[in-house]
């Protein structure tokens, strides 16, 4: 509102009347009657809270360096979906905003964690064994597929195999990251990609193509979901079968949702029709013709392959 | 019991850090050779399709395998997101209203 000092005292008691209106609605929503004198300010600071708590998990508590406004927090800028390597920094801050973003996520992941211990357990897998695979290997897909292989003797050879096969997609995921790693130390990106899942490898696209640019926000949204998921599996092991099925609770949703969610932003408009439909058709058929999960593979390698071939054009 | 709850057999331990072997290779292999090899710029273009392409490839056979609720809840995370731009309104609207369809449907 602009102010105009001729118009300054008009323009208080103007201000002081909407306010009263205000409260009197603020009032009548809450079914508050008193404290007419102070609802006001209230009721305004709530609404201001509630808007900002819309976008909470973006949100970094108490950093005056955010990048972004307020108005636009946690919001990914289309415009600035090039990366920038030099912009790239590594430290506490992208560390925390990671933690703290992919929060909520690792409570899914939480979920899957105690679907696993209970999975570890009934193969025969003590405790300690459960927790030291997923504090070691931390891929739940293959872990999960891993015991349910597991058998005495135990079959090494397809165990290995296997857990190589699920993870391979993991190549792809962290090779799409390197425009934003190009001038990060070696240390500081092979010690971040040990902690990538498929839910902060997710998170972490988003924070990057936002421009942020958090280095080590893969490294910190990871620290979130090996957290859970290691406590989870101790907690699954020790439970054993009394906790249910992940799927009655809409955990298994989770996966897809963030994918979703990331998809809605990685949409690029005509660009981005040719290489998704060919992804889309690659790994729908090839999920129902090859076993395990070399669809995902498949599907982002042909993607990229026709986008090699149609480079020119 | 607690001793039960934390034996490890080597043969086991073997195999668990065998498996952790595996999967670091995986996850650090990709990157490894696109930062050690000159990328021509057409390749580049190959490798910026890659996090779309790799999305895609994930939820298009998660979704086909799934039912009506799963399509209704995917299309509310989407309608959320586009609305909101928030991943946690639309995953927590993803997850009630899959909740809530498997429920109905």
């Amino acid at each position: 509102m602009e102010i105009d000092p001729e118009t300054d005292a008009y323009s208080d008691q103007e201000r002081s009347r909407r306010e009263t209106d205000e409260t009197a609605e603020c009032a009548a929503e809450s079914g508050v009657v008193a404290e007419t004198e102070s609802t006001g300010a209230k009721g305004k600071s709530n609404s201001r809270a509630e808007r900002e708590s819309d976008d909470g998990a973006e949100r970094v508590p108490g950093t005056g360096t955010e990048p972004e406004s307020d108005s636009n927090s946690g919001h990914v800028s289309r415009t600035s979906a090039n990366p920038d390597p030099e912009t790239v920094t590594f430290g506490w801050e992208g560390i925390r905003t990671g933690f703290l973003t992919c929060l909520p996520v690792a409570l899914g992941v939480g979920g899957y964690g105690i679907a696993f211990g209970v999975l570890a357990n009934q193969a025969g897998l003590s405790v300690a064994e459960a927790a030291l695979m997923s504090a070691t290997v931390v891929a739940g897909a293959s872990q999960i597929v891993a015991v349910e292989l597991w058998a005495d003797p135990i079959p090494i050879a397809a165990v290995l195999v296997t857990t190589f096969a699920i993870n391979l997609r993991y190549s792809l995921m962290g090779a799409a990251l390197q425009p934003w790693f190009k001038h990060l130390s070696a240390a500081k990106v092979y010690g971040s990609l040990f902690v990538m899942a498929d839910e902060n490898w997710a998170l972490t696209m988003r924070n990057l193509r936002s421009g942020a640019g958090y280095g080590a926000f893969l490294l910190g949204s990871g620290f979130a979901v090996w957290l859970f998921w290691v406590s989870a599996t101790v907690i699954g092991a020790v439970a054993g079968g009394v906790v249910g099925d992940p799927t009655e609770y809409g955990f298994d949703f989770i996966l897809a949702a963030v994918f979703l969610a990331l998809a809605a932003e990685l949409w690029e408009g005509k660009s981005s029709l040719v290489p998704w439909t060919v992804a889309l058709a690659v790994a729908i058929v090839a999920a129902e013709l090859v076993p395990g999960r070399w669809y995902i593979l498949l599907g982002g390698l042909a993607a990229a392959a026709v986008e090699v071939i149609r480079y020119d054009q | 019991m607690i001793s039960d709850a934390l034996s490890l057999d080597p043969l086991v331990v073997g195999v668990v850090l065998a498996m952790a072997a595996v999967t670091v290779l995986t996850k650090v292999g990709g990157i490894w050779i696109v930062r050690r090899f000159e990328l021509s710029e057409r390749f580049e273009a190959g490798l910026n399709v890659l996090p779309g392409a790799i999305v895609i490839a994930v939820l298009g056979p998660e979704l086909a395998n799934g039912g009506p609720a799963e399509w209704g809840a995917a299309a509310v995370v989407l309608v959320v997101m586009w609305r909101t731009e928030s991943i946690l309104l639309a995953l927590c609207a993803g997850v009630l209203s899959v909740v809530g369809f498997r429920a109905l449907l």
